[in-house]
């Protein structure tokens, strides 16, 4: 198998209730890899079956060696970062301190120190409200904070999970574009789980529908976005 | 006056006593969600193994400190043992489970070194401090000492290192700290050492004014849920200022309220606890459970 992220036959549920159906993806190195699909396809289920929060079976590579089940804690250790759905704010903690926690694992003292600032130069906003619990801020500012907790860790794939939710669209391109910045810059790869697929495409290198808990359609996200189901479907263009 | 503020001195002396097992309810709070009702009986069990070092002839300051470091291993293995297999269930189960530790602890202690009192030494001189009309009593300038040493520590811990931080971080969103490599068992496991820790201090504190047996933290342990309530259950800053109103409430009242006078001031703790719910039921600096989306 190639690939950088290589997943095959991944089944996941919560209890008795099957979500994922033998789900196969493969994501290059450095790309931007967009997950589509209606609500309840399973594309948070994804993510989270992908970074050990639930139960799978199936096989998960990353780099050509298996990720650690069931383990979130072990998962992130192999260099995967999680922007969860819900922002997984710590709320009483200061925002320097939440971007503090994502560089939990590093020994790098200065690096990190330097690492927080350069999240502060993507979101000046985060370094105005260094000293502020991160509770307090806007939806908004709580994603920017999350997606700054995620780099901290320098990971080597980032998982997001709905970064548009909630935000207003101004806020969510700046977010976008911010992304592919980091994208571009360390060559991160990036799986991105969307509903606003409009945006997603005109950002992502590769697509993926994603329905029913199977992957439904793979291509180029230009491919992607001229797919006559995909346009119906999730663009509103056509009938 | 003088008079006042002897009482306020002895108030705070009890209240410190108060708030570092207050301070430990709300440590396991924090981390876990469960209160902790075998708290009392952890403490007092430090207690007797101090009391049983001190017995071997080994000096109580030295004492002291390989009780706090016993009292630390146990905690940690008592998460380990008692605490992990039901982590996650409902409530009432939690409170089942630290209600038979209690009986547990209790009856071990007893077992071990029998339900007869025992004169418990105190480490500070007898005399007194001669301030104006006032006399501080050296035991109290004592525990309000270590008590004030404790949180310092504690604070410190939390605030400057990076397993504080990944504490706080834990006992605000555990899932999230996961995901961000953070050792969540482990944390819990610290979280409960650190908590036996914290309230076998109050323990050996409280002691010497007692008598050790079995059965003596059982009323200590009121008098830290309502300071634990007043303060609020996830703010341990809370905890010690609860624990210090309480401690003085308990001890003005005593005082000066003919009515109470020393019979009834177990009272005071109740009355505080009901006042609380009514009035504010997250405490004096518990967060609300609201939050910005």
């Amino acid at each position: 198998m190639s690939g950088f992220l290589t997943v095959a036959g991944l089944h996941a549920g919560y209890g008795a209730g099957r979500v994922l159906h033998g789900v196969d993806l493969t994501v290059e190195e450095g790309e931007v890899c967009a997950i589509l699909g209606p609500n309840g396809a399973g594309k948070t289920t994804l993510l989270r079956a992908l970074c050990g929060l639930i139960r799978t079976t199936g096989t998960v590579r990353l780099d050509g060696a298996d990720l650690p089940r069931n383990r979130p804690e072990a998962v992130a250790r192999r260099g995967v970062a999680h922007v969860p759905e819900g922002r997984g704010t710590f709320a009483p903690l200061t925002v320097e301190e939440n971007l503090r926690v994502g560089a939990y694992t590093r020994r790098d003292r200065a690096a990190v120190a330097a690492d927080i600032d350069r999240v502060y130069g993507y979101f000046p906003v985060l370094g105005k409200r260094r000293g502020q619990a991160a509770g307090s801020l806007s939806g908004g500012e709580q994603q920017m904070v999350a997606l700054g907790r995620a780099l901290l860790a320098r990971p080597r794939l980032l998982l997001l999970d709905e970064p548009s939710l909630g935000l207003a669209p101004l806020v969510t391109r700046e977010l976008f574009e911010i992304i592919r910045t980091v994208n571009r810059d360390e060559r991160l790869t990036v799986v991105l789980v969307e509903q606003n697929a409009h945006l997603t495409l005109e950002f992502a290198d590769r697509a993926h529908v994603l329905e029913t808990g199977r992957i439904a359609l793979s291509g180029a996200a230009d491919d992607v976005r001229a797919d006559d189901r995909v346009a119906r479907s999730y663009l509103g263009i056509g009938g | 006056m003088a008079d006042f503020i002897q009482q306020l001195v002895e108030g705070l002396g009890s209240g410190a006593i108060y708030a570092s097992l207050a301070l430990a309810l709300v440590l396991i709070y924090q981390f876990t969600g469960i209160v902790n009702f075998a708290q009392g009986e952890l403490a007092m069990f430090s207690t007797f193994i101090a009391w049983s070092f001190v017995q071997a002839g080994v000096p109580f300051w030295l004492a002291l400190i390989l009780t706090l470091a016993v009292s630390f291993l146990g905690g940690m293995a008592i998460e380990r043992i008692v605490i992990r297999p039901v982590e996650g269930a409902p409530e009432l189960t939690l409170v089942i489970v630290t209600l038979g530790l209690f009986i547990l602890v209790n009856a071990a202690a007893g077992w071990i070194w029998s339900f007869l009192i025992k004169d418990f030494p105190s480490p500070f001189p007898e005399s007194a401090l001669h301030l104006g009309g006032v006399s501080l009593n050296y035991s109290t300038l004592g525990v309000l000492g270590v008590v004030a040493a404790v949180m310092g520590v504690l604070y410190a811990l939390f605030r400057f290192t990076k397993i504080g931080l990944a504490m706080r971080a834990v006992a605000s969103n555990p899932a999230s700290a996961r995901l961000s490599g953070v050792r969540v068992g482990r944390v819990l496991a610290l979280g409960w050492g650190l908590a036996a820790t914290v309230g076998a201090v109050s323990g050996v504190l409280v002691a010497p004014v007692l008598f050790l047996e079995p059965n003596m933290m059982g009323g200590v342990l009121v008098y830290a849920f309502a300071a634990a309530t007043l303060g609020g259950f996830d703010s341990p800053l809370g905890a010690v200022v609860g624990g210090l109103v309480v401690g003085v409430a308990e001890t003005l009242a005593g005082a000066y309220v003919g009515a109470i006078g020393s019979d009834l001031k177990i009272g005071v703790p109740l009355a505080i606890i009901i006042g609380v719910l009514l009035v504010r039921p997250q405490g004096l600096f518990g967060r609300a459970a609201v939050e910005r989306a």
